[in-house]
């Protein structure tokens, strides 16, 4: 945190000036760690192991904070008796289909609600379309009534599943695992209880590192688990905070430029579980489900109503008709690939360069050598604008400006100094940003690129007969003159009563019958009142500690989300020193320090009636009102391609055989088993001594993600500037490298150079009874800028989380020399021969189960 | 400037008839120091901004002096940054005013060896053209059962963590209606 | 004047013919809290538009820039300390410092006390503004001089290059820029502070680990720290610049450090190196009032 978001870390510092804890896990030894109270290192990749552990601990020492754990999350649900474990399965979960590698989910449900597994248990299409994603603002589908033992004592009862899943992590595994010393492990548990609980909270703090594994979305669901069971959600000074390292990849995923969502978490259309506009929608209410889910129709009808404005109509069912349709996997790796094989004509890159920033970047440089037309639009000069000239495939003649058929086209962008516009910041808040100058030459935001290229779509399909083009005749695509009026967009997004014209000022306003608009149902209420409140700058001196009155956070300006749970059943807080949002029975109605995440004036005695659905079935206690039973899930019983629990796998590429279970690595991780995107040999195959040494990537505060902004500054690239890989005193022994010599790194994909930092910031590991070194690289470098140098994405390949389709791309097996690496053809010679040597040969394809009877009968 | 106040101005004189004998100090102070000052108090305006680098959100104030960027610096009114940044927000000022940002249009032919430059509008035009042949080329209707596809795989993006909410509402609602789904983000990497 | 100007305990702005000048103002640089993000390094540059200085990896940790110089006048040292076998090293000898260069970085084979941990020391360095500045001290030009805030400023306007500040400067910090032959250094933002400002890099510090203001108050907040980190357990700490008894008659800019002075590169016991001047002084004075006089003559003449 100290390290990449440096801002944000003066209030760690603050907290520990006032007698906080901090503890850092973290396979190196980091800025972070050197103000933390402790340094936890850890083996890459080993992080179920370890926090699985703490679960653990929590629930073999009754540590759990048994009020809050019983009042709001389902540790007392029953779940099917048709449910087996990990433990009972060597690895997988009842219902393993070895045809696609995914699961059927019914057997994961509540007892009884077998059948609502419904769309979810079709889990090969949800990973396809990355389904996990759609949950960032609510729950998958459960029945409301679902059998409990409030005792906890039901051997299918969640909280019982759990303490069975986690039983075999003890602080012995989380050392084999691990390589963490038990006394240091149970440091950490004893601290995390102990500051845990009516009197005190505990903030869990993760970079977006954790994402990027084969089991990222459940790395970060095992830290969810223990914040729930200590009770730190919903609660100030708790939670589970993601720092995103985006001005606004927060804002991006809200409102998505992602292939599988609409805004506000719509789900873009299926082919064939949405062939109609009722199926789309049922999908996302469904109906007779409890929480503000189900009012989705309203949010739906609305976002046609923004995009085609008159055209959608009940008749023509909104224009539901116009959007394309997903048929499966579009994600940006897919793509890539694609590219490679010739099916992708144009590509638009919008200030991002993956010839640096994605895994695998000779997959993606081959692929944009293989386009008829690339479009650039960034400040500065990028690798990915000059791939075909400048690129590490020029140097192997792979891609030679002469045989280079791509057409490129770079557009300089305006920067954030010269257009107004709202970044959504990691905690979910928007701040308006004013504009300060002109961009410079022809420079134009993005704004005014997209409005005057539909401006023009617009105008030369206007004519046209063709069905398909009726969507971009029917757009509505009016914001000014010249340069387009960003508070115009944000008004559109925001919505409007369109039979009074007026904003609305919260999503409750939003209508299915065509009344109202609004471009993102969870923005709505940022122009409540007809005021953009994302640009309201009232001082944080002059309001309380939350600062609700700078900028807008959603929805409807909550800073933090399911704040019920900071009060007990009972409405009352569970601690004076900790009371955040209450019920306050004279007015009737929840008051606080925040906006409160829960109906105003629905008392915490409320209890539905019978037959009750969407909102009114929230009862005065279901604090996690977004969740289709209101509670926050220890045991997701559905939705997540990976299993109902977190369990511990090795990362696709691992020199360890996995010490719990014969599955060797996330038996459902999406593979693209192709000769060009190969996998280093993990046990139990053979070879994996070939790439001896695991190793990680991650950013340095003095450059900023592929460098395109911060490579080009001399203030910033006189601070780091070249590219370097930093190993442990033993490990430099153990290869010959020395301080400040050259050394090369090798995976099966690429060789690159960097220069040797020798630091003992990096410790070597005691993992099951051998010594595992770890290095570590930044992945800033490419050869544009100031200060060039190797790309450490080059190393990776591509194998995703199988939620979310994020890459693995934190942890890797790898090979260091000492010296530069090869050049020319004999580079391309060097690693074919590392791979020749692990047994990748072409078409060799390793099979993803590995349990004992991989071979027999799941 | 009369002999009178051109001899007191000047520092030897100053030394021997002032506060400051030994002429390390006031009397040592020359007219340009004495006259400086901020350029942050002589800007012409100030626009409330935010730090472009990562999800953080620290506040930046933004000091425009004849229609150019002057200085850009932390805005201590920010409950979430109290007035700070980091060494990439310190550097906002030269990544925004750097010589080395691009400010024409390149463009290279296939199988060009080097940029040309590129008029802004008969670029725009140029990749209208292109995107619609690209999705008449691959445009789908329906897939093998009839059911609507109406789409391209013809055409990709990527890009939009780093721009602004309005910007990619805009790219969403624009691939949208093109039938162009393959839209993504860092949010995916 | 006395020989009190030149040595000894003093507030620097009145006896610099500043009758009513305002509190002395300085910074409190707390290492304690650094997290070595260089936002000060880059900060300063940007407001002070000074040239980077060249781009080599250097190995120092993730030190890159190397120390203070004309083109760095915040300057971000690191330092990794290993960790300790405590029991081992209570068995030996502690070496002892003979001011000679180390074939190891400073600090690594410092013993280590109570610490077992590996430690990753980071502070900020910056101009002290000494109270007896010798680099002010022989500026023959008067370019370098002392501001009504008891702050040492190099007048880019005056300066000559003649270099003579840059061997006065106990801690080393003045330095020639090559292109221009100018000595630069920090200024504590004097034009900043002009308007009331706070100088560009405690502005930009996330962790306040450089703290700007009155000097007075920056010494009763820096014991405050001192008095906590040593309740909690942290005795190593110590201040550094603090004593106005010390050779330079205490800094304007101070710090608070977890190790020996040394481990981060600054001189144990600094002194200014003009402390007796005033001895030259009384007998080259007469003489060089003289001089003042007759070329003050001689330019009237030739104006008039």
């Amino acid at each position: 945190m100290a390290e990449a978001h440096p801002v944000g870390f003066q209030w760690v510092v603050e907290a520990k000036n006032r007698g906080a804890k901090v503890i850092h896990v973290d396979p190196r030894f980091s800025r972070t760690s050197a103000l933390a109270n402790t340094h936890v290192p850890v083996r890459a990749g080993a992080d179920i192991a370890f926090l699985g552990g703490i679960v653990n601990y929590i629930l073999g020492n009754e540590k759990d904070f048994r009020d809050y754990v019983l009042a709001y999350t389902n540790a007392s649900m029953i779940v099917s008796a048709k449910y087996r474990d990990t433990e009972d399965l060597d690895g997988l979960f009842s219902g393993f289909d070895p045809g696609t590698n995914t699961y059927d989910q019914t057997s994961w449900m509540y007892a009884g609600s077998e059948e609502h597994a419904g769309d979810s248990a079709d889990s090969a299409a949800g990973r396809e379309t990355a389904s996990g994603l759609r949950h960032e603002s609510h729950g998958v589908p459960v029945p409301a009534d679902v059998p409990r033992d409030e005792t906890l004592q039901d051997p299918n009862c969640v909280y019982q599943i759990l303490k069975r899943h986690y039983a075999r992590y003890t602080p012995e595994v989380v050392e084999q695992v691990c390589g963490v010393p038990r006394e240091k492990f149970l440091e950490v548990c004893e601290a995390w209880t102990a500051n845990s609980g009516r009197e005190r909270t505990t903030c869990l703090v993760y970079s977006v590192g954790w994402t990027q594994h084969s089991v990222g979305v459940q790395y970060i669901r095992t830290g969810a688990i223990i914040q729930l069971l200590l009770g730190n959600m919903g609660r100030p000074g708790g939670g589970v905070l993601a720092l995103r390292g985006h001005a606004s990849i927060q804002g991006s995923t809200d409102i998505p430029t992602l292939f599988n969502l609409l805004p506000g978490y719509l789900p873009m259309p299926h082919h064939a579980q949405h062939p109609t506009f009722g199926e789309w929608v049922d999908e996302i209410r469904h109906p007779g489900q409890k929480g503000f889910w189900a009012n989705a129709e309203s949010y739906a009808v609305s976002l046609l109503k923004a995009y085609f404005g008159d055209a959608a109509t009940r008749d023509n069912d909104w224009g539901y008709g116009w959007l394309p349709r997903l048929t499966g996997d579009h994600g940006t790796y897919r793509q890539a690939l694609d590219m490679i094989d010739g099916k992708i004509k144009g590509y638009f890159l919008l200030g991002q360069n993956p010839a640096v920033g994605s895994a695998h970047g000779r997959a993606q440089r081959l692929g944009m050598a293989n386009l008829d037309w690339l479009v650039v639009r960034d400040l500065y000069m990028i690798e990915s604008a000059t791939f075909w000239k400048n690129g590490p495939e020029v140097e192997t003649g792979e891609i030679t400006p002469e045989s280079c058929r791509t057409e490129v086209f770079f557009f300089p962008a305006a920067s954030h100094a010269e257009k107004e516009g709202t970044f959504t910041q990691t905690q979910r808040m928007l701040q308006w940003r004013e504009k300060a100058v002109e961009p410079p030459g022809d420079a134009r935001s993005d704004l005014w690129f997209f409005y005057h290229l539909g401006r023009r779509l617009k105008a030369r399909l206007a004519s046209s007969p063709l069905p398909r083009d009726a969507a971009i005749q029917n757009l509505t695509w009016e914001y000014g003159a010249d340069e387009p009026s960003g508070e115009r967009v944000l008004q559109e997004i925001n919505g409007f009563d369109l039979s009074t014209g007026k904003l609305l000022s919260s999503f409750t306003e939003m209508k299915p019958d065509g009344t109202t608009s609004g471009g993102c149902w969870i923005y709505t209420g940022v122009f409540a009142d007809g005021v953009n409140q994302a640009a309201r700058r009232k001082p944080g001196s002059e309001q309380n500690w939350v600062a609700p009155e700078w900028g807008w956070a959603w929805p409807a300006n909550r800073r933090t989300l399911y704040n019920r749970a900071s009060a007990d059943p009972d409405g009352k807080p569970w601690s004076e020193r900790k009371k955040y949002v209450w019920w306050d029975p004279e007015k009737g109605e929840w008051t606080g320090a925040d906006v409160p995440d829960f109906e105003r004036t629905k008392p915490p005695t409320y209890e539905p009636p019978e037959g009750a659905s969407g909102v009114a079935a929230l009862s005065g206690r279901d604090a996690f009102i977004m969740q289709g039973d209101g509670k926050g899930w220890l045991y997701v019983p559905s939705g997540l391609i990976d299993g109902p629990l977190p369990t511990h796998y090795e990362p696709a590429e691992s020199m360890v055989r996995n010490p719990l279970y014969g599955q060797q690595a996330n038996p459902t991780r999406k593979v693209y088993d192709r000769d060009d995107n190969p996998t280093n040999p993990s046990p139990p195959r053979q070879h994996a001594d070939v790439f001896p040494y695991v190793f990680s990537t991650s950013r340095l505060t003095e450059h900023h993600t592929a460098g395109g902004m911060s490579r080009q500054l001399a203030y910033l690239s006189e601070l780091q500037p070249e590219m370097f890989v930093e190993v442990s005193p033993a490990l430099a022994a153990e290869r010959g490298l020395e301080h400040l010599g050259w050394a090369h790194i090798v995976t099966a994909r690429a060789a690159i150079e960097a220069r040797v930092l020798v630091t003992e910031r990096l410790t070597p590991l005691r993992i099951d009874g051998r010594v595992v070194h770890q290095l570590w690289l930044p992945y800033h470098w490419g050869s544009e800028g100031l200060v060039t140098g190797d790309s450490a994405n080059d190393l990776i390949g591509i194998t995703l989380d199988p939620n979310v389709l994020i890459q693995e791309s934190k942890v890797g097996t790898c090979d260091i020399q000492p010296g530069r690496r090869p050049v020319g053809k004999a580079l391309l010679a060097y690693v074919a021969d590392y791979r020749r040597r692990a047994g990748l040969a072409p078409g060799s394809r390793p099979p993803t189960v590995t349990t004992k009877d991989a071979d027999g009968d799941q | 400037m009369g002999v009178r106040t051109w001899i007191e101005g000047w520092p030897v004189y100053r030394q021997l008839t002032g506060t400051d004998p030994l002429g390390r100090g006031a009397a040592a102070q020359s007219e340009r120091s004495r006259s400086l000052t901020a350029r942050t108090e002589t800007a012409d305006r100030v626009a409330k901004s935010v730090c472009p680098y990562c999800a953080v959100g620290c506040g930046q104030r933004i000091f425009v002096k004849d229609e150019k960027v002057v200085q850009i610096e932390g805005d201590p009114d920010s409950p979430v940054s109290r007035g700070r940044l980091c060494p990439k927000g310190s550097a906002s000022l030269s990544l925004v005013t750097s010589p080395r940002r691009q400010q024409h249009v390149l463009y290279r032919k296939p199988f060009g060896t080097d940029w040309e430059k590129l008029d802004l509008e008969t670029a725009m035009d140029m990749i209208a053209e292109r995107v619609l042949k690209a999705r008449e080329q691959t445009w789908e209707d329906a897939d093998d059962e009839g059911r609507p596809l109406n789409r391209t795989l013809g055409i990709s993006s990527l890009g939009g963590a780093t721009l602004d909410n309005e910007e990619n509402y805009l790219i969403k609602k624009l691939f949208t209606a093109m039938g162009a789904i393959q839209i993504e983000n860092q949010a995916r990497i | 004047m006395g020989i009190n100007s030149l040595y000894g305990p003093l507030d620097p702005a009145p006896d610099a013919g500043y009758p009513d000048a305002p509190p002395r103002m300085g910074f409190f640089t707390d290492t304690s809290v650094c997290i070595g993000c260089k936002a000060c390094e880059v900060a300063c540059k940007t407001w002070n538009a000074i040239p980077d200085d060249g781009f080599n990896l250097l190995g120092h940790s993730y030190d890159n820039t190397g120390g203070l110089s004309a083109d760095s006048w915040r300057h971000v040292a690191f330092i990794e300390q290993p960790a300790v076998d405590a029991l081992a090293a209570a068995g030996r000898p502690e070496p002892q410092f003979l001011g000679m260069p180390g074939t190891t970085l400073p600090g690594e084979s410092v013993p280590a006390g109570s610490r077992t941990d590996f430690r990753w020391l980071m502070m900020s360095n910056v101009c002290k503004h000494c109270t007896h500045a010798g680099c002010l001290d022989v500026c023959p030009t008067g370019s370098l001089f002392r501001t009504e805030f008891g702050t040492v400023v190099v007048q880019e306007d005056i300066c000559n290059g003649c270099g003579y500040c840059v061997a006065a400067c106990p801690y080393g910090v003045i330095d020639r820029r090559e292109d221009d032959g100018r000595a630069w250094k920090c200024t504590l933002c004097y034009d900043r502070l002009g308007d009331g400002l706070t100088p560009a890099c405690a502005q930009a510090c996330p962790t306040e680990s450089i703290v700007f203001g009155e000097l007075s108050e920056l010494h009763a907040r820096a014991d405050e720290r001192v008095a906590k980190l040593h309740a909690d357990g942290v005795g190593s700490a110590r201040l550094y610049g603090h004593d106005q008894d010390d050779g330079v008659g205490g800094d304007g800019a101070f710090f608070l450090l977890l190790d020996e002075p040394e481990v981060y590169g600054l001189p144990p016991d600094p002194i200014v190196t003009t402390r007796d001047l005033p001895d030259m002084w009384k007998r080259a004075g007469l003489a060089a009032l003289a001089m003042a006089a007759s070329v003050a003559v001689s330019f009237l003449g030739r104006r008039g």
